[in-house]
């Protein structure tokens, strides 16, 4: 079976819960993602980023799945920035506006450190 | 006020020139009477109506304000035409010129007078009218002609010779000349538009606006080519010129004779439709006619036809024509006919045929009627012009259709197309593309079902590559794709999937499909040479 199965792992850092995704965020990664989810939100930070550097392919389904998580952290009054995405994701992020609601940068460091990685947290658009 | 009628109001501005039956040398000549209306309801109609002879009106006791004006205007006897029961006018005579009352033998003479002359008033009167209805007739003769002259002008006066195809129309005014036009305009790179429109109204201002919708679309159509964009343009240029209650239902079709790829936006005219077999598909687009308001946008959509088929666009003139029980022939009889033609003409012919049987022979065609069919023949299209380089087949697979299998038709078209050498970000694009239009392929075509295959087909010329991607359920309609919204998705209005059709579209540079009772396919085009609209 080409690409990698999906694996999700945790991170708090300076207040921010850092998600690292691997592998490919399809439809197998529901349940993962969201257990990642919840606990990058514990502890309350003000602040998810999504680490992309590690993901192989993301399809329509994957991409439904961010825009769940990107509602339920907006929900919730969190930021949510992301960093590690390839030119071909990050214009996919741009064509279906996810980049308008989220943060992307180019490393962890600014994603973390950057007042931006606040990012739009406001509801409506 | 109302007044009785105008042959008889010129009958009261004569002063009687029975006058002169008795002469006064000293007194100048007749005096021209001022007129006096009567209106309709005045009691002195009716009086006069039932008088047997010349009445004496200074002693009339009528509440009758004709009445009045006449003695104001110095008349002392008005003398009744009566023909055949009805008053036709009146004679009216002031004081005789001897100043001597009107004898029982002026009466008498006035009376005899009366009798001969009323018939021959109304003969002029009937003359007169006569003449005035053929004038209106011929004003309203040379209306039609002029609005005849201006649509017939406009209307294509040869039809395209399209290799592969063929185009036949038919025109059809009625009586009162509608405002149904079509037209073909050549468009860049072998493109050709197709419109079929209707102006409400009928007769010369249907011609006229017409006439203005039919230079707005010559002019846009080469310029954006888009047909949503053609009809928004041509829109805001109508909305200002249009007269009052009129609008322009306008369908416009953009035709890739080359493929059969039909883009197509609708202004609120009649759904075309396409024949294939027994099946008929109509295509559907939204849109608000024409002129009525500004800053309408219009849904494009697209089709392709494939070799066999043939497309109807037709004007209301057919489907809303009426049996003598007013029963109406209907779009779902149109349509039942689409489905059992075997060509174009054919088709033109049974519906022409099938009208003139339910309206019957003493029909009056109630509205303009046009038709259009585009027939794409069967077999090799284009045979008199070979492509330029034969198509390549690539790559031909099977993958089962079980979840996570995308990407053994990403790999597969991968490898497939490794000798095009296709710059990184367009072989990505590539990838997500067919990643996508596999899994709807393998859900909603085959429902998973892993004995079920989704075919892919992967196809290079000179110009284009193409990925053709086929499941098994051509028998059930395709479904419709509501345009994903992030805003809207954020927010719990719209469910966070639905993307997979909107990636493709993003992805590819061109996108068909088609559909036989067992299959779908959709086919992604990635364009190899340099295009004014490939994606880089």
């Amino acid at each position: 079976m080409p690409g990698g199965e999906f694996a999700a792992a945790v991170r708090h850092h300076d207040g921010t819960g850092i998600i690292d995704l691997r592998g490919e965020i399809n439809l197998a990664a529901d349940g993962p993602l969201g257990i990642a989810y919840e606990q990058a939100a514990s502890g309350d930070p003000k602040a998810i980023v999504l680490n992309f550097a590690d993901v192989d392919y993301i399809n329509s389904t994957g991409i439904a799945l961010i825009v769940g998580l990107l509602a339920r952290a907006r929900k919730e009054g969190r930021a949510v920035g992301a960093y590690g995405l390839s030119d071909h994701y990050r214009e996919i992020f741009a064509i279906t506006r996810l980049s308008d609601f989220m943060g992307i940068y180019p490393d962890e460091h600014s994603a973390v450190g950057a007042p931006a990685t606040a990012g739009p947290t406001r509801e409506g658009h | 006020m109302t007044t009785i009628p105008s042959n008889l109001r010129r009958v009261l501005r004569r002063e009687p020139k029975v006058a002169t039956t008795e002469p006064v040398a000293a007194r100048p000549g007749p005096m021209e009477a001022p007129p006096v209306e009567i209106a309709p309801n005045d009691p002195l109609i009716a009086y006069f109506s039932s008088a047997t002879g010349a009445v004496d009106i200074g002693s009339l006791q009528l509440d009758s304000p004709a009445l009045a004006g006449l003695r104001e205007a110095g008349v002392r006897v008005v003398v009744p035409l009566v023909s055949q029961g009805e008053l036709i006018g009146l004679l009216n005579l002031g004081p005789r010129r001897s100043e001597q009352e009107y004898s029982a033998d002026d009466r008498k003479l006035l009376n005899d007078l009366a009798g001969h002359a009323a018939p021959a008033v109304r003969v002029a009167q009937l003359v007169r009218e006569q003449q005035a209805e053929v004038r209106q007739r011929e004003r309203i003769e040379q209306e039609l002609r002029v609005a005849q002259l201006i649509q017939q002008q406009f209307l294509p006066h040869e039809l395209p010779d399209l290799p592969g195809w063929h185009v036949a129309a038919f025109y059809r005014p009625a009586l009162e000349v509608g405002g149904d036009f079509y037209d073909f305009i050549d468009l860049p790179d072998g493109l050709i538009g197709i419109v079929v429109g209707d102006v409400t109204d009928k007769g010369v201002p249907a011609a006229l606006v017409m006439a203005t919708t039919h230079a707005a679309l010559r002019a846009e159509a080469p310029r954006l080519v888009a047909p949503s964009e053609v009809l928004t343009r041509v829109n805001e240029l109508l909305v200002d010129e249009m007269p009052a209650h009129m609008f322009v239902t306008c369908l416009y079709a953009v035709l890739d004779p080359a493929s059969g790829e039909l883009r197509y936006a609708n202004a609120g005219h009649n759904v075309p439709y396409v024949g294939f077999g027994a099946e008929v598909a109509e295509l559907r687009a939204t849109g608000m006619p024409l002129g009525l308001m500004p800053g309408m946008q219009y849904q494009e959509k697209q089709a392709t036809l494939a070799p066999g088929q043939t497309m109807l666009l037709h004007s209301d003139g057919l489907a809303e024509a009426h049996a003598p029980d007013r029963e109406m022939f209907g779009f779902p009889r149109v349509a039942a006919l689409v489905g059992e033609a075997t060509d174009g003409e054919a088709l033109i012919e049974r519906l022409l045929q099938e009208l003139s049987g339910f309206t019957g022979a003493d029909w009056e065609q109630e509205d303009d009627i046009t038709l259009v069919t585009l027939e794409r023949r069967a077999g090799p299209p284009a045979a008199a012009v070979p492509p330029e380089e034969p198509e390549r087949l690539l790559a031909e697979f099977d993958v089962p259709s079980q979840p996570g299998n995308e990407r053994l038709a990403i790999d597969g078209v991968v490898k497939a197309v490794a000798e095009l050498d296709l710059p990184d970000p367009r072989l990505e694009r590539l990838k997500t593309a067919v990643g996508e239009a596999t899994m709807n392929a393998m859900e909603h075509g085959n429902d998973n079902r892993p004995e079920l295959p989704v075919g892919v087909r992967v196809v290079a010329d000179a110009s284009d590559l193409r990925v053709q991607i086929t499941d098994q359920g051509g028998h059930r309609p395709l479904p419709e794709v509501e345009l994903p919204d992030l805003d809207a998705k954020l927010s719990g209005l719209q469910t966070p999937r639905g993307w997979g059709l909107f990636l493709i579209q993003n992805m590819v540079d061109d996108l068909h499909t088609s559909a036989d009772d067992r299959h779908h396919t959709i086919e992604l085009v990635m364009h190899l040479k340099e295009a004014p609209n490939a994606r880089r």
